[in-house]
């Protein structure tokens, strides 16, 4: 093209690259392959056994709380549900953004997804072990967890179908068995480009029988990715209706600041806004031990995740506001009392100003309105967005603040309900402390085993939203060779990737 | 030759997506029936170019998503209408009561059509397959990774070891070998 021709046109803007540096698709198998090929690094099991150790000294924990009762924790008859539960619906929530990558950006052809899907779909199947975890030994005989099951028990007995203890059963496991469904229908074309590369005969043996004899063709895909569009068809409703039925345990209950019709739509947005957080959390680190991902896991990625983050803790923040004024709005003198003295109190009377709060739990309602509200606000600013630092210290305070928000529903509305001579402080034990760490040892653990057996990185759709992938794609406009000016970065001759066909 | 090997077809390979339609879209017109494209990911448009039509998979996910709203209904009705009929906050049990059970209609829905979902794909992609003609040409294991590879069965009534084989190095296919059973 002539010169003065190209002065004259103003420059196409065009989409970063999904995959910088155009990288071929030899290179992407390799270098995500290549994480599970290797001998595990030293730094892997500096990290695994401290994490495994946890888990362990939580199990024993469970095994002391099962094998003594529940009374060895600091629950009481008035917060009958206390850490158990907080950890429950901390872990649960974790896992939406797993599914919301893989199944509601699918759907809405969100490209960016296919380079963190893998990994956050894992993420999801281990936060919700942890989180069966706990109503599994809240209920103190472990044995007669069967009761949940929808069979008449011992006693002939069946359970309530209007309970939402028992919507949440059926929520919890069918949504844990879809998610397991769809990452290892996901996984199936990835186990086989493991198997062709295996080395041993050990491992082309194991890989091999995983990967069920894939083939890649077309009338294998062709039917694959119908499966793949039902799959996330179908999780798309069900990650939102898991954690409405999960608020459905508070909504449907009297007590004051749970008997609240915002529940759902504010617990749905809250579990994103958590799970995205606890993605980042694991994913920065994880790109900082791996720097050959940096042209899978891109800024855009993280810029991008920081977005949704910044959404959902915005929404989230509505829902609070909302909750108070709602609460004077309808003037029920027990929902004031929770709202405005239980939670909020007078954050003005340290400087002198009104009366003392009769809230015991006020510190922790603070917690998480900076947490979950003021922080993420930094967000606005792109140049925080995309400062992985500034991602990684946002997300720590979001995680924590997502913990203190279930914390606050659960135990400020317990603690001090209807009749002040039922009113009771509550403190966790030891055990029930070393409990709450002990899952996190378990889902690091289970974390860093799939980091080493499995592919962290979907390798065939990141190949799929690459420009060659197209059957269209024109070699015609090469590619740029030389290095990337980084990926958020000035436009670039590489051709657009994102959002065409 | 040590022993006769049965023929199970001729492969061609490829360099690109592109390239791949290509050749299957002249392949579909030379009127071939049993063949397939293999490839590292889903080609878009490659359905058309080889003459197939939609997936018809969702057919048997909605039977089984019927099925599963079926069983919920039944499994909430009967104990609560019949067998035991617990009385919760004085509430009776009768039509009015069904809203409290679509939690559970909604999840055993999207359970059994996730359960139907995943059999259908297994039974329609004949998986799992651990043996395949295709695995004993070694090029093919670049199909997980780059490769893209075409295959002719040599049951396919237009198949000849040597006109097809002209075909294929014609339309662009590189490396076209004889693959054994």
């Amino acid at each position: 093209m002539a010169d003065a021709v190209t002065l004259e046109t103003p420059a196409e803007l065009k989409r970063a690259p999904l995959v910088a540096n155009d990288r071929k698709f030899n290179w992407i198998s390799d270098k995500v392959a290549y994480i599970v090929e290797s001998p595990t690094p030293l730094w892997w099991w500096a990290i695994f056994l401290p994490c495994a150790t946890l888990a362990l000294i939580g199990l024993l924990c469970i095994g002391f709380q099962i094998s003594n009762g529940v009374g060895v924790w600091g629950e009481n008859k008035t917060v009958g549900w206390a850490w158990d539960i907080t950890n429950f619906v901390f872990w649960i929530g974790i896992g939406h953004a797993g599914t919301l990558i893989s199944a509601i950006l699918f759907l809405t052809r969100q490209k960016w997804r296919t380079s963190i899907n893998r990994a956050a779909e894992a993420m999801t199947l281990f936060a919700v072990i942890c989180a069966g975890i706990f109503p599994g030994i809240h209920v103190g005989r472990v044995w007669m967890a069967w009761f949940l099951a929808p069979i008449p028990n011992a006693n002939g007995i069946w359970p309530n179908f209007r309970s939402p203890l028992l919507w949440d059963v059926f929520a919890v496991s069918t949504y844990f068995t879809v998610s397991v469904l769809f990452w290892y229908t996901g996984l199936v074309p990835d186990i086989a480009t493991l198997r062709d590369r295996a080395k041993s005969r050990m491992r082309k043996y194991i890989y091999g029988i995983f990967a069920l004899g894939w083939r890649g063709s077309n009338r294998q895909w062709r039917h694959y990715e119908m499966a793949y569009l039902l799959l996330a068809g179908l999780s798309t409703p069900l990650v939102l209706s898991v954690h409405s039925v999960v608020s459905f345990d508070f909504a449907t209950s009297i007590l004051p600041g749970w008997h609240t019709t915002i529940f759902p739509p504010y617990f749905v947005a809250g579990a994103i806004f958590g799970g995205f957080a606890m993605v980042l959390t694991i994913m920065l680190p994880a790109r900082l031990l791996y720097p050959q991902l940096d042209d899978l896991v891109t800024r855009g990625h993280v810029d991008k995740m920081a977005k949704i983050i910044l959404l959902t803790g915005t929404i989230v923040g509505y829902a609070y506001l909302m909750e108070l004024f709602i609460a004077y709005y309808g003037t029920n003198k027990f929902e004031l009392f929770t709202f405005l003295q239980a939670r909020v109190g007078n954050p003005l009377h340290f400087l002198g100003i009104g009366n003392a709060s009769k809230g015991w739990y006020n510190w922790a309602y603070y917690c998480m309105m900076t947490c979950n509200v003021l922080s993420p606000q930094v967000f606005w600013i792109k140049s925080f967005r995309t400062n992985y630092v500034v991602v990684f210290i946002i997300c720590m305070f979001v995680n924590v603040g997502m913990w203190f928000e279930r914390f606050v529903i659960i135990v400020t509305s317990l603690a001090q309900d209807f009749v002040p001579s039922s009113w009771h402080h509550y403190s966790p034990s030891r055990i029930e402390i070393w409990t709450f760490i002990g899952t996190f040892g378990i889902f690091l653990s289970l974390f860093l085993l799939f980091m080493r057996f499995l592919p962290m990185i979907c390798m065939f759709e990141v190949k799929a939203v690459k420009p060659e992938a197209d059957a269209h794609y024109h070699p015609g406009h090469e590619p740029s060779t030389g290095p990337a000016v980084g990926v958020l970065g000035a436009p670039h001759e590489t051709p657009a990737t994102e959002g065409h066909h | 030759m040590a022993e006769y090997r049965k023929v199970y077809g001729l492969g061609a390979e490829f360099d690109s997506a592109a390239s791949l339609l290509k050749a299957a879209e002249k392949i579909r017109d030379a009127g071939f029936s049993k063949w397939d494209v293999h490839s590292p990911f889903p080609v878009h448009g490659m359905d058309k170019a080889m003459g197939l039509g939609k997936s018809w998979l969702s057919a048997p996910v909605f039977i089984g998503g019927s099925t599963g709203l079926l069983t919920a209904v039944l499994l909430t009705t009967i104990p609560s209408f019949g067998i035991y009929k617990l009385i919760v906050h004085g509430k009776p049990y009768d039509w009015r009561t069904l809203p409290a059970f679509f939690p559970i209609y909604f999840e055993l829905t999207v359970l059994f059509s996730a359960f139907t979902t995943i059999f259908t794909l297994m039974i329609m992609n004949q998986l799992p397959k651990w043996y395949h003609p295709v695995f004993n040409w070694e090029r093919f294991s670049k199909v997980t990774d780059d490769g893209f590879f075409l295959v002719i069965e040599a049951r396919d009534p237009k198949f000849s070891e040597t006109k097809t084989r002209a075909l294929l190095e014609e339309i662009g296919g590189q490396h076209v070998t004889l693959i054994h059973d």
